[in-house]
């Protein structure tokens, strides 16, 4: 109890010097991974990343990032194949957005099309797998990804189900989207802000697509050494769960810098949870652990 | 060790050796039996954690031979378009509208996440389109179950229990337990669990009324039932999409290769995106998917009928004698339900005997037939009973009472085999089994049909959920949640029951005597007491109960992700918020 006592006051001595005060109700930090979060500079220049193309468009793609989702593209759908760790953490991540976003736009949580009326966009869609069953929720969803190959997968896969049917996918990247100043109640990214070269321009591109008092929710996976533990050595060496290489932990996010830079984005983050693995029951299930996987829910800041 | 028990019963040569053979293959395949759950649990645990390596031989899309495949591919098949505007499509078709088909109707139409999902329900049964008459001064009917609290508690929720204490039912709160040599016995008390009743036995056709009547009072909730059989289904193949294909559908027109296609026996078809296999032990549905079962016969029949007594009867009655054990449960009014399980032979011989005959045999097995009393057991005076005081049963206290003479015979004798079975799988893409479909059992302990209202509860629960985060409620990957669900609780239960079927059908000095053993200490030790009956009744994850008082009356739910969070508020106080709070508000 008392290192917990410890590390909350060490956060909120960091957050003071943010001056934003404790806007974190949930979460429990680690002390070790806050104290080097204070320390590490802020990552404006990531070594890995080698754009072949300048910077200078603007653009948050990373090629090499994209080369590895294309190669493996066809099997999206597969429940059992290469995207299977997705396709078991979905449901997770669907309880988390149901019910933050239920809550944030006042819908009621046992109607079973809550998003009646609503505009999300998913970034990063891939093969549709979080869109889809946010468009059986009631949304009009329009979903982007930067690979051809994912976005024709989405398409054919949705036109089995009518209901999937009406989700625009289209292959293009959020700053394109920005250009043409569309807006939406809520920019959903999960999983893509560590496959993206810049994630601070990332995240302003986000909240320029978010209405005023609309939502932003952002997953990813913390970079601490449990992460790199589970998430790297384990999931993709040890258990085969991605292809090796899919992650690079110098590319993931301690949440305190997630909430800094969507804070210099103009979205303030009301909710944080983690998701965990429970390897008997073969399940995942939201928890305060930010430790390893973890989702943001913002709200942008009315302008 | 199934060879070895393949050549032990080809060996018979004469009686005793034979005897001793089968008790050692019985013993054998019972060994086997836990061996398939050691299996089965590690199987899981190292499939959760090697995701891939694991051979995708599980599922049971091996195409058998009378499914008709949708041909796979990089090409979609597309349906004449003309005829899909009048060829209906539901939601969930639920093949079989027994007791646990209806039931699980009744129970998505009383959830609110689940109300606005169109049931077919397909069964051929004219009581179905009807309803099933039921006289009020007629005897009851031979066929009953025993259902147990937590069924009971299923059947509120669902709102059809008011139905059932609308007719003939009858509660009890007391049960005894014996056999034919006379060393022991066991009384049940249900205020030894701290419940008002053991359970509560009603005749099938009331539960089926009573589950129809709630369905048809509830308007506005779609279910359409088709007075036909099923004849075959077209389930879709799991083909990978692919993007070299070419989309050959347009965006209007309906592409119904997603679903599962039905073939009724009376020319009719419909789509669906889930089947539920509800259809009894001989399931078409099961059969047709392709679905595996393991299982043997038992070398026994069951003869049930019903019987009048003098006088009241709140008690259930169990006697196990060297052929089978004989139950005799109240249904109300005087009457009483017998089954009694017996080899096929003397099962056929019951059955047309005269009636008078048949009560004296009746009253012989219940009472002095095979076998003595046993003694009743006054607790106390001795040195073990003053070290065992503080932690005995009220019950233990309770003299041994022979069970209430029949009288009459009043209804017809009807005979079943028993065996055992068990579904290898309970879900494959777009198929679940439930009840019968998936699993039978010796009806010794009254556990089969409440076994088949447990998976009702779970998969309508798990559908909900499904519904809840927007997934296809036809994905296997849901599907599975609730066969891990149910899996494990109908396989230690049929464990259970079947060691019990093979520990009272061997007759052997050492083995009497441990049974003897067993039941005096089930008498007396309040715990395990305790157990049996929570156990018997339904009542599951003791530990999630103890977790629940202790977080302050939070649930504990595991739905789709949901879970307790604890957190540690300012001033070190911990608050813990379940799912449905946070969906809240």
């Amino acid at each position: 109890m008392s290192r917990r006592m410890f590390s909350r006051s060490l956060y909120q001595l960091q957050s003071l010097s943010r001056n934003n005060g404790p806007f974190l109700h949930n979460s429990s930090v680690n002390s070790k991974h806050a104290v080097l979060a204070a320390f590490q500079p802020l990552l404006h220049n990531r070594p890995y990343a080698t754009t072949p193309h300048p910077a200078a468009s603007a653009s948050s793609l990373n090629q090499t990032e994209l080369a590895k989702f294309a190669a493996i593209a066809d099997s999206w759908w597969d429940a059992e194949g290469p995207f299977k760790p997705l396709h078991v953490m979905n449901p997770t991540r669907l309880a988390f957005l149901r019910s933050t976003l239920c809550r944030h736009f006042g819908k009621d949580p046992f109607s079973t099309r809550p998003f009646e009326g609503l505009k999300f966009i998913d970034v990063g869609c891939g093969g549709g797998i979080l869109s889809e069953p946010l468009a059986r929720m009631g949304a009009s969803v329009t979903g982007i990804d930067a690979v051809e190959k994912n976005i024709k997968i989405a398409q054919l896969h949705a036109d089995l189900d009518p209901v999937a049917s009406s989700i625009e996918y289209r292959c293009t990247t959020a700053e394109n989207l920005v250009e043409e100043q569309m807006k939406f109640d809520a920019v959903i990214a999960l999983e893509v802000i560590e496959h993206v070269a810049d994630p601070a321009e990332f995240c302003k591109s986000l909240s320029a697509l978010t209405v005023s008092n609309g939502a932003t929710v952002i997953s990813t996976i913390n970079r601490s050494m449990r992460a790199y533990a589970t998430a790297i050595v384990a999931a993709e060496y040890i258990l085969h769960w991605l292809p090796k290489g899919t992650h690079q932990w110098s590319s993931f996010l301690t949440p305190e810098e997630l909430v800094l830079i969507l804070q210099r984005a103009s979205i303030s983050v009301e909710e944080m949870a983690g998701f965990a693995y429970d390897p008997l029951t073969g399940q995942w299930s939201l928890t305060d652990d930010i430790g390893v996987n973890f989702i943001a829910f913002g709200i942008k800041n009315s302008e | 060790m199934l060879t070895i028990v393949f050549y032990l019963s080809e060996n018979d040569s004469n009686r005793q050796q034979s005897r001793r053979h089968e008790q050692v293959k019985y013993l054998a395949l019972r060994i086997h039996l836990r061996i398939i759950v050691v299996l089965i649990a590690t199987r899981k645990f190292a499939s959760n954690i090697f995701a891939r390596r694991l051979a995708t031989g599980t599922f049971c899309t091996n195409a058998p031979s009378e499914l008709n495949d949708v041909p796979s591919g990089s090409h979609f098949y597309k349906d004449d378009a003309g005829f899909m505007k009048d060829v209906p499509q539901h939601d969930i078709a639920i093949v079989g509208g027994g007791m646990v088909g209806m039931a699980l109707a009744c129970s998505l139409a009383s959830m609110p996440l689940t109300k606005h999902l169109s049931i077919a329900i397909i069964d051929s049964n004219p009581a179905l389109s009807n309803g099933p008459i039921i006289k009020k001064n007629e005897p009851p009917d031979p066929r009953v179950s025993t259902v147990t609290p937590a069924t009971i508690s299923l059947f509120k929720d669902i709102g059809a229990w008011e139905f059932v204490e609308q007719h003939r039912h009858a509660y009890f709160d007391k049960m005894q337990v014996w056999d034919y040599t006379g060393f022991g016995y066991t009384r049940y008390n249900a205020r030894e669990a701290d419940k008002d009743v053991l359970g509560c036995v009603v005749e099938n056709k009331v539960l089926h009324k009573s589950l129809l009547s709630c369905l048809q009072q509830n308007k506005d909730f779609s279910s359409t039932i088709y007075p036909t059989r099923l004849s075959s289904i077209s389930l879709p193949t799991r083909s990978s999409v692919s993007s070299a294909g070419a989309s050959v559908s347009s965006k209007s027109s309906k592409n119904l290769s997603n679903l599962a296609k039905l073939d009724l026996s009376d020319g009719t078809n419909l789509y669906a995106k889930l089947v539920v296999g509800a259809d009894g032990s001989k399931s078409r549905v099961r059969e047709l998917a392709g679905i595996k079962t393991t299982g043997w016969n038992y070398s026994q029949s069951a003869v049930i009928c019903t019987i009048e007594h003098d006088t009241e009867n709140f008690c259930a009655w169990q006697r196990f004698l060297p052929a089978g054990p004989i139950a005799l449960l109240p249904i109300g009014d005087n009457f009483s339900n017998i089954v009694w399980t017996m080899s096929p032979k003397d099962a056929s011989n019951h059955k047309i005997m005269n009636e008078a005959d048949f009560v004296k045999a009746v009253n012989h097995a219940l009472d002095f037939g095979y076998g003595p009393r046993p003694e009743s057991r006054v607790f106390g005076g001795d040195v073990i009973s003053s070290f065992f005081k503080p932690d005995v049963t009220s019950s233990v206290h309770e003299q041994f009472e022979p069970p209430p003479k029949v009288v009459k015979l009043a209804s017809d004798r009807m005979a079943f085999p028993l065996s055992l079975m068990h579904a290898n799988q309970y879900a494959c893409k777009h198929v679940v089994l439930v009840g019968d479909a998936a699993h039978t059992v010796h009806p010794l302990a009254g556990q089969g049909v409440n076994m088949g209202y447990g998976d009702v509860s779970s998969l309508s629960n798990v559908i909900a959920d499904g519904v809840a985060v927007g997934s296809d409620i036809g994905e296997v990957t849901l599907l599975k949640k609730y066969e891990a669900d149910r899996k494990t609780a109908n396989i230690a239960m049929m464990a259970v029951l079947d060691g019990f079927q093979k520990a009272y059908s061997v007759d052997f000095g050492p083995i009497n005597i441990l049974r003897a053993a067993a039941f005096n200490g089930a008498n007396v030790l309040a715990p395990l007491k305790r157990n049996i009956i929570s156990y018997a009744s339904g009542e599951r994850d003791r530990l999630a109960v103890a977790w629940r008082e202790a977080c302050d009356g939070a649930t504990a739910e595991q739905a789709a992700g949901g879970s307790i969070r604890c957190a540690v508020e300012e001033g070190g106080v911990r608050r813990c918020t379940t799912t449905a709070e946070r969906l809240g508000g």
